[in-house]
């Protein structure tokens, strides 16, 4: 067959087909993909929640406001049997070395952390992404914020940073404290 | 040409991160281990096949004009049709991945491959040609992120092989060892395809 | 966020370059002199600037309102594409001097990575219109910065006696290396 010629018509028209096409089967896609997605964040969120909390029957979802910006934090309540087991926050900081970080953080019923899980984050691999490693994360376990500063060493707090990461345990350290000064102080349910 | 000469130039002959230097953005930047290494080659080759065939299908009906334009449009269709399905199913190496997904559409190999071979060759020849490349890519990302995981986190494919509590040579794991790994291993590729 | 941090940041600390690894194929291909890499880090300043400022006002009042977010990627490389274009015939007929200097660079810029990836970051940082200017700019002097620098190193580069296997593309990426080392000296300016 002989190549199409130069002329605008055939320009214009064999543009505007392949775009009108590639938009039809893209739109398409991300109508299949849609569920399978929110299906995914769902379950990331769900696993996060029942990794920072101890084991519950039924879960219960509200928002509080934050407490130091007009933005709402989505807190769910761990319930077995009628009481709380514990209160998971999706806490964030701005902090970060590149960006926002996601956290879900973890309490006991009385304010004491149990546990944290990152969900979102954009920190250097091998440096700040040690946040989500266990021995950086275990030292909050089963300390109060009321006698636990949540600070790192380098600033007069309790936290041990990670080696070469100041800046994002710095951060971890504010989300942890936003979660727990929305729920525990100022914030209102 | 012989279809199986054609399948393999990719992996060393013609490499396209080793001999031809295309694509180093991805290169670097997700090679921190071998997983995400194969996963952003496996990517790229999926948007690399797709688009040679769609190409190689319609060339002759694409005025020369605006051959590229038209090209970038295929390209980008199937890179977000990537970033999109991935996010659904394997959620975990899309958040590794980043930015360096959409980022696919940019990459000089998927747009050189179309140009210098799709655009003149049939469907079948210019298929071969975006597998050879994509699995020569995947090839080269692979080797690069298994090297820096090995030496900089004692581990490969996830596997610890040293005391998990210990690190490994952290730089290797960082950025400057991207580009000092990367130099290596071209050297080294460049002598054994010498001798 | 206060604008110095973000000027300090992307030129310094996460060097589009050297940190993120933007841009990494006009790092190699066009450092081979510094007048060279002067050129072309004012194309990529240029074009970065004004691509940011359109792929975020299509975001924001095209994109976002309809409900189209999954169109950003091809939105985007087509703004770039055109836009590259638009401002090598504007050149041309506005200021052939800078034509001349910048002219040879333009093409190139498409692809580079650089461009579309500050595009997408700033709408994922979720900045401002002013944040995401700011973000530009910084981003593109950062880039000219790696790039004469290491322009400069490989002058010098051409004069030393190195071994056979790992002369030209080696050596050069074994010093883009150890430059990317001293830029992680910065880490903790802010």
């Amino acid at each position: 067959m002989a190549k199409k010629k130069n002329s605008l018509f055939n320009m214009t028209s064999s543009l505007f087909l392949i775009t009108a096409i590639a938009a039809f089967g893209l739109a398409k896609v991300y109508d299949a993909t849609k569920g399978p997605i929110e299906e995914a964040e769902k379950l990331k969120t769900e696993t996060a929640i029942k990794e920072v909390i101890p084991p519950f029957e039924s879960l219960e979802t509200g928002e509080i406001k934050c407490f130091d910006s007009e933005e709402t934090l989505t807190v769910y309540y761990g319930i077995s049997g009628g009481d709380t087991t514990g209160i998971a926050v999706e806490s964030f900081t701005k902090n970060g070395f590149s960006g926002l970080i996601t956290v879900m953080v973890g309490f006991l019923p009385d304010g004491t952390i149990n546990q944290s899980k990152v969900l979102k984050h954009a920190e250097t691999p091998g440096l700040g992404s040690k946040m989500e490693e266990n021995k950086f994360k275990n030292q909050f376990t089963e300390k109060h914020p009321s006698e636990y500063k949540l600070q790192v060493k380098k600033d007069g707090g309790d936290v041990d940073a990670i080696t070469a990461s100041t800046i994002t345990s710095r951060a971890y350290c504010d989300a942890i404290d936003r979660a727990y000064k929305s729920i525990w102080e100022g914030g209102t349910k | 040409m012989n279809q199986w000469t054609n399948f393999t130039k990719g992996f060393i002959k013609e490499n396209p991160v080793f001999v031809l230097l295309l694509g180093m953005c991805p290169t670097l930047g997700v090679t921190t281990s071998a997983i995400n290494g194969i996963g952003m080659g496996l990517a790229t080759t999926f948007v690399l096949v797709m688009s040679n065939v769609i190409i190689s299908l319609i060339k002759n009906f694409i005025p020369s004009s605006v051959r590229i334009p038209s090209f970038i449009v295929i390209i980008a269709t199937f890179v977000t049709i990537v970033d999109l399905s991935m996010k659904a199913y394997i959620p975990d190496l899309h958040a590794q991945l980043g930015l360096f997904i959409p980022l696919i559409v940019v990459n000089c190999i998927v747009l050189g491959r179309a140009e210098a071979f799709a655009s003149k060759n049939n469907v079948v020849s210019s298929l071969i040609d975006g597998l050879s490349m994509g699995l020569g890519f995947a090839f080269a990302l692979g080797l690069l992120g298994a090297v820096r995981e090995i030496l900089g986190a004692g581990s490969v494919f996830d596997f610890k092989f040293i005391n998990p509590e210990a690190d490994g040579i952290l730089v290797f794991v960082l950025a400057p060892g991207a580009f000092i790994a990367l130099g290596y291993l071209i050297a080294l590729i460049n002598s054994l395809r010498k001798s | 966020m206060e604008y110095i941090v973000i000027v300090i940041s992307a030129i310094f600390v996460s060097n589009i370059v050297l940190a993120q690894f933007l841009g990494v194929c006009p790092f190699l291909g066009v450092s081979k002199k510094v007048s060279t890499s002067v050129g072309m880090g004012g194309a990529v300043l240029f074009v970065m600037t004004l691509a940011t400022l359109v792929t975020y006002i299509i975001q924001t009042y095209i994109l976002t309102p309809f409900d189209l977010e999954y169109m950003q990627t091809i939105v985007f490389i087509l703004v770039i594409a055109s836009l590259v274009q638009m401002v090598e015939i504007m050149l041309k007929k506005i200021s052939p001097p800078l034509y001349q200097a910048l002219g040879i660079f333009l093409p190139l810029i498409t692809t580079n990575c650089a461009v579309l990836g500050v595009a997408i970051l700033v709408i994922t940082k979720e900045f401002n219109m002013m944040e995401s200017l700011v973000f530009a700019v910084a981003n593109a002097i950062g880039f000219t910065l790696a790039l004469v620098l290491f322009a400069g190193l490989r002058e010098h580069l051409d004069l030393m006696k190195v071994p056979k296997g790992m002369r030209g593309i080696p050596i050069a990426l074994v010093t883009a290396g150890i430059l990317a080392l001293a830029f992680m000296g910065f880490a903790n300016l802010v």
